[in-house]
């Protein structure tokens, strides 16, 4: 029965997209192209999300706002190393600002689960998560010390131009440099868990804290690595989207990180592949629902749209799309 | 990678132990008592002389502040008497010259009066006194001294927002507080409440006619009139209004009925979930609710919310003229046009009148919540709180346990929405972001989750911060802080909410059970408990 309901819903929602590419296909394409620039932004911050979960099982409500933080950095070195369009290795430029954003997110998420998480190990359980609510709101407002109420640009060096027109779709630079930072930053984690010896220790870590630590794994370090690794990606969030979007502002990490919460639930909290998966579906939806004509409920509803799914998932299938079924929903 | 249990051993070595605030902590315990009240002591007496530096009556506040803290370890005579009637001479001469106001000294004999009430007086005593003192309150707000860095009490209006928003929080305490759930979207139900009392009390079903029915609304050549109109029992209505106007008295609590239900309705499937997807879950609701009530204004073709622009006015309450006259005009007949009288040389303004309401309110709030705490479904919530594996094998049934801990936590927003919706005549989607429920968990967590009157003083205080205190506050900053020449100038208001985020941490770091916690809740924090993660017990 309830899975019934939720695969008509799901079979609604392809119905209407259907009906959408027949009658605009241009339209749909485009709202593609933007739904996987978002989708890949979210992913790097879902994913961020998913890393503290899988290990510490604590929705780390702060990240969204170390992703801001990480959009005040990029600006910050933009500004710091002039970059302009016509610069000469102004790419290398770029990477050379993520790798500095990566860092210090990376830095500010590592203090804040040795300040405000770590003294709550044994706490009750929803004492961290009321913790990590409190640390939000301190770094929304450390990002509204610093950088001022209104939004601070990035320095203009995206490419305005088209690359390429297939059909109605104009494909912009957009797009494609997003996808290039955000994959080899992916392919780049997708190492570190799966390959090195840190990435073992953490995963026996999230499955087996009291194993892992009789095992001879420091579990407190493990931890802090995963916060280390879930800041730089938050930091290199930070950098794609204050690239894509060209402004950011301190309370732009609040909604994106619950966006990019939702799509590592609806991917399946604590598993990777799920976040990414999860991410590209939301912003596709998310590009879908502000852009298309027929019967899209448009942007005033996104928000509700985006927890309404996330309401559902939890609610009809609490593991996700990818994550095992268990029978806590974890 | 899930399946984690987050409860690491209790054994040794093994336990990832928390880092320096334990250590600290350790260190400080294990100092010889003597060494400790000793060390305490020099750092307090420090701490009043560099605040004096700052400004004397701070240091003054300080300095009153933990005579009172020391207070219970005195020995009653001489030295308690002695220290407290030092103090009240002190500053009732104080008084005298000229230099204070007498009612500090007032207030100092009141409060040092409470300590030579017996114990088991005490009880009752102590929440007379402080009703008596808040129902007094708009008579001897003009008299009174300004307090240090705060800078004057908070004036009636705000009175009633802090009220309202002691209600909200001593509702939310029923479900954070007693079962244990985490509700992040508690202004879902503030939402609820305010829209219900806005539409039953207002003009937004009034629709419109052509007075001279052959013309329909689009041709017609006069003023078009509300085409429906239905009054059931409501005073304060603006004559030739039309729309559905019902009597307030009647709509708060149908306001809190209408958000038990929402309550409930939210409830039912999310319930199942663990604590913190049922904290995510929540928040979704709160972030949803809002969002109708903004795009409201033409939901499916109707206007139901009036979207951006919210819906004002609102009927004012009143209890009619013929209650009035029984009465002798005790209870006035409509609370905006009711008062020119003076009693005891204060004037009676309509702030007063919905003030003393908002404390009927809060006792009955308070009644209810006392009475559900001490009742078996209060005890099934605390139960499932502790341990819900061992409550479900006790029998108790989850579900509608956790269920009835939703409405009834419901129910106290929705009828705090709703009068605080008629006390500002108006109601607006921009009112019910995110960050006022977790304004409210603030209040919750601050006071001590589980104690009714811990969480009221917490949601006193954290409200009159809101409205006066944190404008107060960086004024006082501005003016009084300087370092050379440099002088700070500093918005604190639009820093509220990191100054709330800031409270939280704080409070969780160092007194996760909150100032004035319940013993029980205390407990649980410092002996840690195994909530193992349940999905569904009925299920399994």
């Amino acid at each position: 029965m309830v899975s019934l309901i939720g695969l008509a819903l799901v079979g609604l929602v392809v119905f209407w997209l259907i009906v959408n590419l027949i009658k605009t296909p241009d339209d749909f394409g485009q709202n593609t192209l933007i739904g996987i620039t978002n989708g890949s932004i979210y992913a790097l911050i879902a994913l961020g999300y998913t890393l503290v979960y899988g290990i510490l099982e604590l929705i780390n409500f702060a990240h969204g706002d170390v992703f801001m933080l990480g959009g005040m950095f990029a600006v910050t070195f933009g500004d710091m190393f002039g970059l302009h369009t016509g610069q000469t290795g102004l790419w290398l430029l770029v990477v050379v600002v993520l790798l500095l954003s990566m860092l210090c997110c990376a830095v500010i998420n590592a203090t804040i689960e040795f300040i405000a998480y770590r003294p709550l190990r044994n706490a009750p359980r929803l004492a961290p998560l009321i913790t990590a609510i409190g640390v939000s709101f301190i770094l929304e407002d450390i990002g509204l010390i610093w950088k001022g109420p209104s939004y601070v640009n990035f320095p203009d060096i995206l490419p305005s131009s088209t690359i390429v027109t297939i059909g109605g779709i104009q494909i912009g630079w957009q797009t494609p440099i997003v996808v290039m930072f955000t994959v080899p930053v992916l392919l780049i984690l997708l190492y570190l868990v799966q390959r090195t010896k840190q990435g073992k220790a953490m995963r026996a870590t999230a499955q087996d804290m009291d194993a892992s630590a009789i095992m001879g794994i420091n579990v407190n370090r493990t931890i802090s690595f995963t916060f280390v690794l879930a800041g730089a990606l938050a930091g290199a969030a930070g950098l794609v989207y204050a690239l894509a979007e060209g402004s950011v502002r301190f309370d732009q990490g609040f909604e994106l990180g619950l966006i990019a919460f939702t799509a590592a639930v609806l991917g399946g909290i604590g598993n990777l592949a799920g976040a990414v998966l999860g991410a590209l579906l939301i912003g596709l939806i998310q590009a879908y629902n502000e852009g298309l004509s027929w019967h899209a409920p448009g942007s005033n509803w996104t928000d509700s749209i985006v927890f309404t799914i996330l309401i559902l998932i939890l609610v009809f299938r609490p593991a996700g799309l990818l994550g095992e079924q268990t029978p806590e929903g974890g | 990678m899930s399946n984690v249990d987050t409860h690491v051993g209790t054994s040794g070595e093994i336990t990832p132990e928390g880092g320096y605030r334990s250590r600290l902590s350790k260190s400080w315990r294990n100092l010889p008592d003597e060494r400790r009240r000793r060390i305490t002591i020099v750092l307090q007496v420090l701490a009043t002389i560099a605040l004096w530096f700052i400004d004397h009556s701070l240091g003054y506040g300080a300095a009153v502040f933990i005579v009172f803290l020391w207070m219970p370890k005195l020995t009653p005579i001489p030295w308690r008497l002695g220290i407290q009637l030092v103090m009240v001479i002190a500053f009732a001469i104080a008084a005298a010259v000229g230099s204070t106001s007498i009612s500090i000294a007032i207030l100092l004999a009141v409060a040092c009066g409470l300590f030579w009430i017996p114990e088991r007086q005490r009880r009752w005593a102590l929440p007379l006194t402080v009703l008596l003192v808040a129902v007094l309150y708009p008579f001897y707000l003009d008299h009174l001294f300004t307090i240090p860095v705060f800078g004057a009490f908070p004036n009636v209006g705000t009175g009633v927002y802090m009220i309202v928003f002691m209600m909200m929080a001593v509702g939310l305490n029923i479900v954070v507080g007693y079962a244990g759930l985490l509700d992040l979207g508690y202004v879902a139900f503030y939402a609820t409440g305010a829209y219900t009392a806005a539409w039953f009390a207002s003009e937004q079903f009034a629709g419109q006619k052509c007075p001279n029915p052959k013309f329909n609304t689009n041709n017609c050549p006069d003023q078009l009139v509300p085409a429906h109109k239905f009054n059931f029992g409501a005073t304060g209505v603006i004559p030739g209004t039309g729309g559905i106007h019902i009597s307030l008295w009647i709509l708060f609590l149908l306001g809190g009925m209408i958000t038990a239900l929402v309550g409930i309705g939210i409830g039912l499937p999310t319930l199942r979930l663990r604590g913190d997807y049922l904290a995510i879950v929540t928040l979704g609701f709160g972030e949803i609710l809002p969002q109708i009530a903004l795009n409201g204004q033409s939901l499916f073709g109707f206007n139901v919310t009036n979207g951006p622009n919210g819906i004002t006015p609102l009927d004012a309450p009143g209890f009619g003229h013929r209650l009035t006259v029984l009465t002798g005009g005790f209870l006035p007949s409509n609370y905006l046009t009711c008062c020119s009288q003076s009693l005891l040389g204060h004037r009676i303004e309509y702030e007063d009148v919905f003030y003393w309401t908002a404390l009927v309110l809060l006792l009955f709030t308070v009644f209810c919540s006392l009475r559900l705490r001490d009742s078996k479904l209060g005890r099934a919530w605390v139960a499932i709180r502790e341990d819900e594996t061992a409550a479900a094998a006790m029998g108790i049934p989850l579900m509608r346990t956790k269920t009835w801990a939703y409405a009834s936590g419901a129910f106290f927003g929705g009828v705090a929405g709703a009068y605080y919706a008629t006390f500002k005549s108006s109601t607006f989607p921009g009112d019910f972001y995110f960050n006022i429920s977790v304004f409210i968990l603030c209040m919750v967590i601050l006071g001590g989750m589980g104690n009714v009157w811990g969480v009221m003083v917490g949601a006193a205080f954290l409200a009159y911060l809101n409205q006066e205190g944190l404008a107060n506050t960086g004024a006082w900053i501005n003016t009084n802080i300087h370092f050379g020449g440099w002088h700070p100038n500093i918005d604190v208001p639009l820093y509220a909410s990191g100054i709330y985020g800031l409270i939280i941490l704080i409070v969780m770091l160092f007194r996760p059970e909150g100032l004035l916690p319940s013993r029980r809740r205390s407990a649980e924090f410092h002996e840690g408990v195994h909530d193992t993660p349940l999905y569904d017990v009925t299920h399994v």
